[in-house]
C-alpha cells in the first residue's frame, strides 16, 4: 500500500495535478471502507472506459 | 536483449515476445483458456511465448505493459469531477473495481511475475508504455516502411482516442491527439450499442450491416452529433451521449434524434437499423479519408500505418487505399488491444532501450500475423487418438490434394496447420473453409458450421498473384484487413425483387461467380496468399485451381459463434464434433465426419455466451 502512495505522489508531481491529492485522499479512506466492508467490485456495462 | 510485451486487465489479454529486435512470439490469452476475449493476466500466453522462445522469465531483460493505469485513473476522476454530480452511479460501480483492483495493476503484474520468478526485484523491470504509443509503436515497427506517419484511431485509452504520430527508423515520435470523450471508435460503439449489438465486440457486426442499408443518417450525425472539421479532427456532443457518466452508451436525445429507444438485442433487424449503421460507417469512412488526407498535406507522408480498434474497420481502409493518398498503407493485423502486447515490446525495445530496427525487405515483421502455437505431426496424432478421433495421416501432397477435392466437393472443412494466428483474424491456419463459387455455401457455413446472425458475409482467401483476376485490388492484403470491390465483369446484377431481400435471403442471391464471398454491394473482404508466408495454404488454394480453375475459397476463423478460435488439436476436433463441418484436417491427419464415433458428437450451438 505505501509504495502505491508513493507513486501516487509521483505521478502527481509529474503531471503538476495536486489538485487531485484531496480527492485521492478521499479515496484512499472510501477504499479502505470497501476493503473492509468487502463490497464487490463489478465491472461496469461499458468496461471500454474503465 | 528481450522484451516481454502484456496487455491485460480490460478486454482481450494478451503477450508478446521480442528477442533480438524479432517477434518470436504473440498470442491472446483467450485462446488458452476458451474464454472470449478473457481480461485476465495472460499466463497461458506469457508461458507460451517464453516455451517459444525457449527461455524462462529470468532471461527476459524488461516486460512491458500496454498502458499507464493512473494517466487513465486520472481521466476518469477528472471526466467524473467535470459532469458532477451526474455520474454518480457509474462513479460509485467503477471506484470500488478501480479501489480494489485496477489501481494495482503495476502491483498486480510484478506479483504475477514473481510466481514465476520469485528472486528478481520486478520494479526495475517493469515498463508502462502509453496506450496509443503502444498501439502506434504496434503499427510502425513491425510495419515493412523506414519511414511513416502513423495513425491511430479507438475507444480510449488513457485520454487519446485518435493519435498521429511519425516513424523513423527505430524512433517514433507522438504528433498530437485528439483526446476523450471525443472519439471515433466511441462513436461507432454508440451506434453499435444503439442497433443492439454488444459494444466492444459488435462493431464488425455493424460494419457487416451497413451495405444493406443508405446512409441516411449521415448529413444528421454531421449536423447534430459530430462537429467534423476538414481537417479530419471531430468534436462529439456529448449532449446525445451516456458514457462518461452513464452506464450506457447513448440518451433520450439521441434516441429521440434517431426515432426511437436502442434496439434491444433479440429484436428483428430492420431497414432503419441498416441505415443506421450504413450512417455510421459513412461517418467514420469520411473521418478516416480526412484524417489521412491531412497526414498526408501536413506531413508529406509516403506511407502510412494504422492501428487501434478502428483501423478494424476494413471498408474503411478499403477506401483509404482506393484514394491513392499513400505508396504504402500498412494496418497491424492485431490493431485491437490485443495487439498492445505487441505495441509495448516493439516502443520498449526501439524507443526506451534505443536498439536499432532492422527491415526485412518488403516482408513485415508479423510473418503473417502466425505467431501462436503449432504441434507437431506426432503430437497432433497423440492428442487425437486420446480424442477419440478417427483419421488417416497423409503425406503432405496427399492431404492437400484430398483437402482441394474435398472443398471442389463443397464440404465445409476445418484447417489447422502451423502456427495459430495474432489478431480477430483466421488467415489460413485456423480456418473453416469452403468453395467460393458455390450458391450454397454461405448459407451452410452461416447456418450450419457457424451458428451466426444470417446477414454476416463471408470472407475470400485469394492466390496473391491471381487477385486482380477477381477484386479490384492491386495491393497485398494478407491480414483481411482491406474490402475491394469483385470485378464488375464477375458480377451479376440483382433485380429490384432481389434487392428488396434481406439477410440470408439477400445473401443468398448470387451476386457473382464467388457469390459465397460476394457481399450484397458486391464488396469482399480480400486476403491474399502468400507462398513466402504461408506455403501450405498457397499450396492448397493451387490445387484448388487446378482442380475447379478458381482461386478463391471462402476462409473463415475456426469456431462457432461466440467461441474462442481453435488453439490445439483438441479444440480443432471438438469444433468439428460440434458443428457440421464435414472434413477436418490437422497437421497430417486427415478427418472425415462420416468416419467419427456418433457418441462424441457435441451440442456446440449453445456452448458459447454469444457475442
Amino acid at each position: 500500500m505505501g509504495s502505491i502512495l508513493v507513486e501516487l505522489w509521483a505521478f502527481m508531481r509529474e503531471r503538476k495535478k495536486f489538485w487531485l491529492l484531496p480527492i485521492l485522499i478521499m479515496m484512499v479512506i472510501f477504499g479502505g471502507l470497501i476493503v473492509l466492508t468487502k463490497g464487490s467490485a463489478i465491472a461496469p456495462f461499458v468496461y471500454t472506459l474503465f | 536483449m528481450r522484451v516481454l510485451g502484456i496487455s491485460a486487465f480490460y478486454h482481450d489479454s494478451a503477450a508478446a515476445l521480442i528477442a533480438d529486435g524479432r517477434l518470436v512470439g504473440a498470442a491472446q490469452e483467450e485462446r488458452f483458456t476458451r474464454k472470449k476475449h478473457d481480461s485476465g493476466f495472460p499466463q497461458n500466453a506469457v508461458q507460451y511465448c517464453l516455451d517459444e522462445a525457449g527461455i524462462k522469465l529470468a532471461d527476459v531483460d524488461y516486460v512491458a505493459f500496454y498502458d499507464k493505469p493512473f494517466l487513465k485513473f486520472e481521466r476518469l476522476l477528472e471526466t467524473y469531477l467535470a459532469y458532477a454530480p451526474r455520474g454518480f452511479q457509474s462513479f460509485r460501480m467503477a471506484m470500488p473495481l478501480w479501489l480494489k483492483e485496477k489501481l494495482f495493476q503495476k502491483m498486480l503484474l510484478r506479483d504475477e511475475m514473481k510466481r514465476w520468478q520469485p528472486d528478481f526485484d520486478w520494479n526495475k523491470r517493469l515498463l508502462f508504455g502509453e496506450h496509443h504509443q503502444s498501439h502506434a509503436a504496434s503499427a510502425f515497427f513491425p510495419s515493412p516502411y523506414e519511414e511513416a506517419a502513423v495513425l491511430c484511431m479507438d475507444g480510449v485509452g488513457e485520454w487519446a482516442t485518435t493519435s498521429l504520430a511519425w516513424g523513423q527508423g527505430n524512433k517514433l515520435e507522438m504528433l498530437k491527439e485528439i483526446h476523450f470523450p471525443h472519439s471515433l471508435g466511441l462513436l461507432y460503439s454508440a451506434f453499435t450499442y444503439y442497433t443492439g449489438f454488444k459494444v466492444n465486440s459488435g462493431e464488425y457486426k455493424v460494419m457487416g450491416l451497413a451495405p444493406y442499408g443508405e446512409p441516411k443518417f449521415k448529413d444528421t450525425i454531421l449536423k447534430h452529433i459530430v462537429d467534423l472539421k476538414e481537417d479530419g479532427t471531430f468534436r462529439l456532443d456529448q449532449s446525445y451521449f451516456d458514457y462518461c457518466t452513464g452506464l450506457r452508451m447513448t440518451n433520450e436525445k439521441f434516441g429521440e434524434l434517431f426515432g426511437g429507444k436502442p434496439r434491444k438485442s433479440e429484436e428483428l433487424l430492420t431497414q432503419h437499423h441498416m441505415d443506421l449503421a450504413a450512417s455510421v460507417q459513412a461517418v467514420t469512412e469520411e473521418i478516416v479519408l480526412r484524417l489521412a488526407r491531412s497526414v498526408k498535406k501536413d506531413a508529406g507522408a509516403k506511407n502510412i500505418c494504422l492501428a487501434g480498434g478502428v483501423a478494424l474497420n476494413c471498408v474503411a481502409n478499403g477506401k483509404l487505399l482506393r484514394e491513392n493518398l499513400f505508396d504504402g498503407i500498412w494496418v497491424q493485423p492485431a490493431a485491437g488491444d490485443a495487439g498492445g502486447a505487441v505495441g509495448a515490446a516493439f516502443a520498449a525495445y526501439h524507443g526506451y532501450l534505443g536498439q536499432a530496427r532492422k527491415l526485412n525487405g518488403h516482408l513485415d515483421g508479423m510473418a503473417g500475423s502466425y505467431l501462436g502455437p503449432e504441434f507437431a505431426d506426432d503430437e497432433i496424432e497423440k492428442r487425437l487418438t486420446a480424442a477419440g478421433a478417427r483419421f488417416t495421416k497423409l503425406g503432405r501432397a496427399e492431404i492437400i490434394e484430398r483437402t482441394a477435392q474435398a472443398l471442389a466437393d463443397e464440404k465445409a472443412v476445418g484447417w489447422m496447420q502451423g502456427r495459430m494466428e495474432f489478431g480477430p483474424r483466421s488467415l489460413g491456419a485456423r480456418s473453416i473453409l469452403g468453395d467460393a463459387r458455390s450458391p450454397t455455401m454461405q448459407k451452410t457455413l452461416n447456418l450450419k458450421v457457424k451458428y451466426r446472425e444470417s446477414f454476416r458475409p463471408f470472407a475470400p482467401a485469394v492466390l496473391r498473384e491471381d487477385v486482380g483476376r477477381y477484386f479490384d485490388i492491386k495491393t497485398d492484403s494478407p491480414y483481411m484487413l482491406m474490402v475491394a470491390p469483385v470485378n464488375e465483369d464477375r458480377r451479376r446484377a440483382m433485380s429490384a425483387a432481389e434487392q428488396a431481400l434481406f439477410g440470408i435471403d439477400k445473401l443468398n442471391v448470387p451476386r457473382s461467380d464467388i457469390p459465397a464471398v460476394t457481399h450484397v454491394d458486391y464488396s469482399a473482404r480480400v486476403q491474399t496468399v502468400h507462398k513466402e508466408i504461408n506455403a501450405a495454404f498457397h499450396d492448397l488454394l493451387s490445387s484448388f485451381k487446378a482442380k475447379t480453375g478458381c482461386s478463391v475459397v471462402v476462409n473463415t476463423s475456426f469456431n462457432v459463434r461466440g467461441e474462442p478460435i481453435v488453439c490445439t488439436p483438441e479444440d480443432a476436433f471438438r469444433c468439428f464434433m460440434g458443428s457440421e463441418i464435414d472434413v477436418l484436417v490437422v497437421g497430417s491427419c486427415f478427418l472425415r465426419k462420416e468416419d467419427q464415433d456418433p457418441a462424441l458428437k457435441l451440442d456446440y450451438k449453445n456452448a458459447f455466451e454469444l457475442d
